[in-house]
């Protein structure tokens, strides 16, 4: 019989880290992730696994941690919230610079600054257009259920050592504070020192006589070289476009018009879509899994179907402009979206159908 | 069928873990369910709440304006969900500390005395057992069988000695449901 | 008289000193005179010496010795500044088999570096730290750094550090010795043959103490910094026995976790 579980967002990626065979998670609390790190101290995984479960000093130290144990070919990983996800990204470039995979979690609370610890999705920019300085991105996945959560940190981990690159997972307050039914994968065990030493053979995990030194660096004094080691990260990026773009349509087939939203935002327009519908609206959704990369393609597809987008989100306004982007300001793309920690309801989303897409 | 649930009072008084009892037992009864709370230091003395969704099918929003049901366990939550339980819909209160009772007119209102009984009765750890309990008479969407094991998963095993007393509390919240106004 | 030629002069008999194989081939990037290269060799002759080539994992920091996996003929990582001890911590838990340490300057372990090199010590992380103090920045060009002496000149303290305004200089070798999670903390230097002996004898130490796993151990090596001080090399030592080591004075400071004296 299936392992099912009622299980918090946040506690479901930590079950679901000790079981993909993780073998470190590094952090530091804050609201509303911290039931992240609680989770993982409470199963004392290092009794069964062997994980190692470590409370850093600092959200700094936590993904410089990450960056250790990752260049060790290790699957690591670390979680936060928005502020904390902001201190994490002088690491977070310097990971993507030395090309190390590894696991972010970010449970996003509205900003900026201290800002509130209740939901949001205004990180949308940080996570999916580098964030730290420097030309990189990361694969970010947007989980939009507790069973996502669980989900994406087995894929995560695939995809992070796949393109030797860090992989955020993009919460939000909704998702890693709700419990939902979840159906938790077979344990994984973690990676042996032979497999270690056969997949991630650039890991520094001692010299051995039949190789070279291993050093991870994200230096390159030499210009040349570190163009063209960015050159390199741009080619991965493009593969990550070409192979790993992921997303969910509902009731697209006959739509006229389209939402795009993802995470606890297109749970909500899912249910704005049941109630648009039953007014007699053809409206769809289109929910983008990835957010890096982004689902251009399948976008710019409807554009030549429907008449007019919304896209809606937790912010101002961010993921709108990639949205436009996609369909080449060929059809009308509008933002609708609350705020500041404040969720928006399924009727405030229709409303704001009919306002700015159909009657506007 | 899917019902939609508020459940909010003071912190302390059970109201999330009536909420995961209740999801709980949803699962065990192989439905879909959702459980989101209130989060963060609005619990910390002071109110909490926590939206439960009960579905036959995939559920979409756990983000809802409106609600089948609202199960009130003091004023400031009178005040702030009285007005979202949908038209016909289920209001569930114990009006012990309740100074303004609801004056809508188009929907089915119920008090439950279940701080005074569980006062009385020495009952008050399960407290929020009584409310499910008078919750489930009206809308017995959930067999016994499963809350029982929603009660074993929802507990700890080392509180397991306590389910008795658990499913002692429903039956007495049976019992103590009082219809004050029907639609 | 003839000319004596490479050759002759490259027999195995005349052969009084060889470098470890340990380091590499690589000509060091630091400047003539600067103690780097020393500190260096004395590291990698104890991991050979130890036959830890490939149980070591050695972390590099930012700074002078940013390179210093250039130079170290071992797996290295290359920290942010600063960040060394959390790198070093996580490489250790996550492969406590292995001997790890990290190389780090004033300016990364005392200043940008401070949280993590306390908390790294008071877990009692058991790895190795390797602290060059040579009371500047040197790699930047020679700025201010939270070692620098009072009245030391410096190119974003041009007329001396004043402590009023600057701060006093920050002894953190003494700071971490105070933690219970510390379990050997030395004072050396590498600038005459004898201190380069004592202060090899130091870091074997550490190193043994860290596979004993009793705690983290401490070698601060005072050093010079010719360049950014402006002197010649031999000015350069003259002035940090003069000037440093009445301030960062040499010896133990704390041994199988207790404080000396």
């Amino acid at each position: 019989m299936k392992e099912l579980r009622l299980m918090k967002g946040n506690e479901a990626v930590a079950e679901a880290a000790i079981r993909a065979g993780c073998d470190g998670y590094f952090g530091y609390p804050i609201t509303p992730q911290s039931e992240v790190m609680e989770y993982l101290m409470y199963q004392e995984p290092h009794k069964t696994t062997g994980m190692v479960v470590l409370q850093a000093e600092s959200e700094v130290a936590a993904i410089n941690m990450v960056y250790g144990g990752a260049s060790c070919g290790k699957r690591v990983m670390t979680s936060s919230s928005s502020p904390g996800i902001s201190l994490k990204q002088e690491g977070i470039s310097y990971i993507a610079g030395a090309e190390l995979p590894c696991l972010i979690v970010n449970v996003v609370r509205g900003g900026p600054g201290l800002g509130t610890i209740q939901p949001a999705q205004s990180d949308y920019f940080q996570s999916t257009k580098g964030g730290g300085h420097g030309d990189y991105r990361l694969l970010v996945l947007a989980p939009a259920s507790v069973q996502e959560m669980a989900d994406f940190a087995g894929l995560g981990f695939e995809l992070a050592f796949k393109y030797r690159n860090p992989v955020l997972i993009l919460s939000d307050g909704v998702i890693g504070q709700m419990m939902e039914k979840v159906e938790l994968q077979p344990h994984q065990p973690r990676f042996t020192k032979e497999e270690i030493k056969a997949n991630t053979p650039w890991a520094t995990y001692g010299k051995t006589d039949d190789r070279g030194r291993n050093i991870i660096t994200s230096l390159d004094l030499d210009s040349h070289k570190q163009e063209k080691h960015v050159t390199h990260l741009a080619e991965k990026y493009q593969a990550m476009e070409e192979n790993e773009v992921r997303y969910e349509e509902f009731q697209t087939e006959d739509a006229e018009y389209l939402i795009v939203a993802y995470g606890s935002s297109a749970r909500i327009s899912q249910k704005a879509v049941d109630i648009a519908r039953a007014k007699g609206i053809k409206v769809g959704l289109l929910r983008p899994i990835t957010l890096f990369p982004f689902p251009k393609k399948p976008l710019a597809k409807l554009a030549t179907q429907v008449k007019g987008i919304l896209s809606v989100e937790m912010s101002l306004g961010q993921m709108v402009e990639d949205v436009k982007l996609a369909v080449e300001c060929k059809i009308k793309v509008e933002h609708f979206g609350r705020y500041g920690g404040i969720i928006p309801t399924p009727d405030e989303v229709v409303a704001a159908l009919e306002q700015k897409i159909i009657g506007g | 069928m899917t019902e939609e649930i508020i459940i909010a009072g003071f912190g302390g008084q059970g109201v999330l873990s009536m909420g995961k009892i209740l999801a709980y037992s949803g699962i065990m009864q192989n439905q879909e369910v959702s459980w989101m709370p209130s989060y963060g230091p609005e619990m910390r003395g002071g109110t909490a709440n926590v939206t439960v969704v009960l579905s036959d099918e995939r559920i979409s929003s756990p983000v809802i304006n409106s609600y089948d049901t609202a199960i009130i366990l003091n004023q400031q939550s009178m005040d702030k969900f009285v007005d979202t339980v949908k038209p016909g819909g289920l209001l569930i209160y114990d009006p012990n500390g309740i100074t303004h009772h609801p004056e809508r007119k188009d929907i089915n209102i119920y008090t439950i005395e279940a701080s005074e009984e569980a006062g009385k009765q020495g009952l008050m750890k399960t407290f929020n057992m009584i409310v499910l309990g008078g919750f489930l008479k009206l809308k017995p969407l959930i067999q016994p069988e499963f809350i029982h094991k929603g009660l074993e998963k929802s507990l700890p095993a080392r509180h397991h000695k306590l389910i008795p007393e658990n499913e002692k509390a429903i039956e007495v919240g049976k019992e103590l449901i009082k219809a004050v106004q029907l639609v | 008289m003839s000319e004596i030629t490479k050759e002759q002069i490259r027999q195995p008999e005349n052969l009084v000193y060889t470098k470890t194989k340990l380091l590499t081939d690589k000509a060091l990037s630091y400047c003539p005179g600067c103690g780097h290269g020393t500190a260096h060799r004395i590291v990698m002759e104890v991991i050979e010496e130890l036959n830890a080539q490939s149980e070591t994992i050695g972390i590099a920091p930012v700074g002078c010795s940013v390179l210093a996996y250039e130079f170290m003929n071992i797996d290295m990582q290359q920290a942010a500044h600063g960040r060394a001890p959390a790198l070093a911590t996580a490489v250790k838990r996550l492969m406590p088999e292995k001997l790890v340490f990290t190389y780090q300057g004033d300016g990364d372990l005392a200043a940008i570096g401070t949280a993590e090199t306390i908390h790294a010590c008071n877990r009692g992380e058991n790895i190795t730290i390797i602290f060059i103090n040579n009371g500047i920045y040197g790699m930047t060009g020679g700025q201010m750094a939270p070692t620098t002496l009072p009245n030391m000149k410096a190119s974003t303290c041009p007329y001396g550090r004043d402590v009023v305004t600057m701060g006093n200089p920050l002894k953190m070798t003494e700071l971490v010795a105070q933690l219970p999670g510390v379990r050997y903390v030395t004072r050396q230097s590498v600038h005459t043959p004898g201190n380069v002996r004592k202060t090899k004898k130091a870091i074997r130490k550490a190193f043994d103490m860290q596979k004993e796993n009793k705690g983290l151990t401490f070698v601060e090596i005072v050093s010079n910094c010719n360049s950014g001080w402006k002197m010649t090399p031999i000015q350069s030592n003259k002035w940090m026995e003069e000037n440093m080591f009445p301030f960062y004075p040499l010896g133990d400071i704390k041994v199988d976790g207790q404080l000396v004296k």
